[in-house]
């Protein structure tokens, strides 16, 4: 029996049963839809991740002023006084895994402009920073520096100040006072969104960090240093490399900690982004239980289906069909049946991925493997639970089954 | 055994012409153990049949003469004895080869059709064909060829339930012919019919027998319907209690020529 007619009778069969045929075929559909619909929302999700992950920076590596002890007291973290600019510059000659890097100073400020106020925070900081950063200038330049050098009075300002100082009007050029200094400002930064740790990074003025030492916080030390590794590969070895430096620089003993945290923010992501792909797999091993129970129906209208045909399966097997023809006859329906479930899951999959899309906005993306993967699952379903209805089937005796009312 | 006596007494022609017999059952048994009970249904049953040889086995139901059918047709094998299908012995084959032998060497007709519902004529005729493993145009060509031997050119596409009891059986008779087999089984193939239908069906059953020579096993338990083969094989109690030649076989077409034609659905036809 030649495969073009196995199908062929295999279709004749199921065709000859619409309504039981989609009914059973909609376990598998419901099953398979479930998957690529979790599977796609997961991978958006933790493709959004990847994003995040990306927008943060380039490599980042993050070092703050870190607690100090002082005769058993604990300051906290940004206490100490001493991460400096000469720290920030033997970073960025002695280690060759750190390829920029940009010192860095903050300070909550009151900013007014015209009849209008806003609270935010200002970051003191170098050009490499909005590089390291990936956050491009939108309107207006850059800090440069020679505003650095000669610690100028300008900054750039981001979205959610602007918003709520300027309105409709256009910030460059304009001059705003913050501690009853006027500031130029020079450029709008582009708009970043959320960080993954939920602040709004539009609502912040960035200013050379020279100014910010010098004008706004008094201070002659640093509070941060953004640098960037010169590939994630070396995210992990620049770090240890930059602790060893500024534990020597400090003259730490070695039972003394650390007056200084790196952390980078990467690895943080990336550890959301490992726990949001466990969440999908957990999601999709739930929704592929229904897969499962798609698959029992198939058996059990399988079963029906060889129990009502056990004369045909007589008529069948007297005219010259073996056990083996018989066999792959209902193994081949039951294949045929979980395919076409699969495979309208699959489209099933796909427009519901694309509902939730649109209708509650969160990003989804279907991997090509998973539809592969989905219709190969199906596909072992049938196989599987078509497996024993056939073979029943096939031991039927023909005398039997010919005299089968 | 008085009965064992009269049997190898009896002579066929065939065995008077010497050819080599197309089956050949010796001393068969067949046993059904039914756990605590055991059901002898044969109880040595030897018989020789000869090519061309149109054979009407009877007997009361529980005579044996069904399993001696299934026997002969391959859908079982023997408790004990031997069966010689051609000269070759079948009664030990496996399944497998039992599957091919019915496929090629056999072709049956039941009491009620067996056609697949929902499937066109051409297509429950080609049916032994697709387990030839025959390509799909050899396969119609020849149901069409087997559906126009049994004068249903033209009716193909019907479905079973589009024909008549009588055009199914023909159908019925153009699927166990396609094949080209050795023998025919038939089972009580006009116990669904009426009688004019009937005879209808042994004409095609003579016509077969006459024209190409075709070994035909039919099982009935009607003397009208027996009248019209060449011998009868009686069975009892899982015996054979008597066969007999019959001299002067009836012949359906004449025997049709005297009944009156009914209106009955083939009509369509008819009309035509």
């Amino acid at each position: 029996m030649d495969l073009t007619a196995v199908i062929r009778v295999a279709l004749r069969a199921l065709a000859r049963n619409k309504m039981r045929t989609v009914l059973t075929m909609l376990g598998i559909i419901i099953g398979v839809g479930a998957v690529i619909c979790t599977v796609a929302i997961g991978e958006g999700a933790s493709n959004q991740v990847q994003e995040q992950i990306r927008s943060l920076g380039d490599n980042i590596v993050f070092v703050a002023a870190g607690s100090v002890n002082q005769g058993g007291v604990r300051m906290g973290s940004s206490a100490t006084k001493t991460l400096t600019l000469a720290d920030a510059k033997a970073i960025q000659q002695q280690i060759p895994m750190v390829s920029r890097l940009s010192p860095g100073v903050g300070a909550r400020v009151q900013v007014v402009y015209g009849n209008q106020n806003w609270s935010t925070v200002v970051r003191g900081v170098s050009p490499e920073y909005l590089e390291i950063r990936r956050w491009p200038v939108e309107s207006g330049s850059p800090l440069s520096q020679r505003d650095v050098d000669t610690a100028a009075n300008v900054c750039l300002i981001g979205k959610t100040v602007v918003e709520n100082l300027f309105g409709n009007e256009d910030p460059v050029g304009k001059t705003i006072r913050v501690q009853n200094l006027p500031f130029k400002i020079v450029g709008v930064m582009a708009s970043k969104g959320q960080s993954p740790f939920g602040q709004d990074e539009d609502d912040a003025l960035m200013m050379p960090f020279t100014t910010v030492q010098k004008k706004i916080a008094g201070i002659d030390w640093l509070q941060f240093i953004m640098a960037s590794a010169t590939s994630a590969e070396t995210i992990g070895a620049a770090q240890q490399q930059i602790r060893g430096l500024l534990r020597e620089r400090h003259r730490l003993r070695p039972d003394e900690d650390d007056d200084f945290i790196i952390r980078s923010p990467s690895d943080l992501a990336n550890v959301q982004a490992q726990a949001g792909r466990i969440m999908t797999l957990l999601l999709a091993s739930i929704a592929s239980v229904s897969l499962l129970v798609g698959g029992i129906g198939i058996m059990n209208i399988m079963l029906v289906s060889v129990t009502e045909r056990t004369r045909e399966i007589g008529v069948r097997m007297a005219v010259g069909a073996t056990e083996e023809d018989v066999q792959m006859q209902f193994l081949s329906e039951a294949l045929v049946l979980s395919l076409l479930g699969g495979t309208v899951g699959v489209l099933v999959g796909v427009v519901g991925s694309m509902v939730v899309s649109s209708m509650l906005q969160w990003p989804t993306r279907i991997p090509p493997q998973a539809i592969l993967i989905a219709v190969l699952f199906s596909a072992g379903v049938g196989i599987f639970f078509g497996y024993y209805p056939a073979r029943k089937a096939a031991r039927l005796d023909p005398i039997e089954a010919l005299r089968y009312e | 055994m008085p009965e064992d006596l009269l049997q190898s007494q009896v002579e066929t022609p065939s065995q008077r012409e010497g050819a080599l017999p197309i089956i050949q059952v010796e001393n068969l048994h067949k046993t059904y153990d039914l756990g605590e009970v055991q059901v002898h249904a044969l109880r040595g049953v030897s018989l020789t049949i000869h090519p061309g040889e149109f054979v009407a086995i009877m007997g009361a139901s529980g005579s044996g003469k069904s399993t001696f059918m299934n026997l002969v047709g391959c859908l079982d094998r023997p408790s004990r004895g031997r069966y010689l299908l051609e000269g070759e012995d079948v009664s030990t084959l496996p399944k497998r080869a039992l599957a091919r032998i019915r496929n090629r060497r056999i072709g049956f007709v039941f009491q009620g059709f067996n056609l697949l519902a929902r499937t066109s004529a051409v297509e429950n005729v080609e049916l032994p064909l697709i387990y030839s493993g025959l390509p799909h145009q050899e396969r119609l060509e020849r149901a069409l060829e087997s559906l126009e031997a049994v004068g249903l050119a033209g009716r193909e596409g019907h479905h079973p339930s589009q024909l008549s009891g009588g055009q199914q059986q023909r159908v019925a008779i153009a699927r166990a012919l396609v094949n080209r087999p050795s023998i025919i089984l038939a089972d009580e193939p006009t116990g669904n019919l009426d009688s004019r239908t009937s005879v209808e069906i042994m004409e095609i059953f003579q016509r077969l027998n006459e024209e190409r020579n075709m070994t035909i096993l039919l099982v009935t338990h009607e003397q009208d319907i027996a009248r019209f083969a060449k011998r009868v094989v009686q069975f009892r109690d899982g015996k054979v209690r008597r066969d007999e030649f019959v001299e002067e076989p009836a012949d359906a077409s004449q025997v049709l020529r005297t009944l009156p034609v009914i209106e009955e659905d083939e009509g369509e036809e008819g009309k035509a």
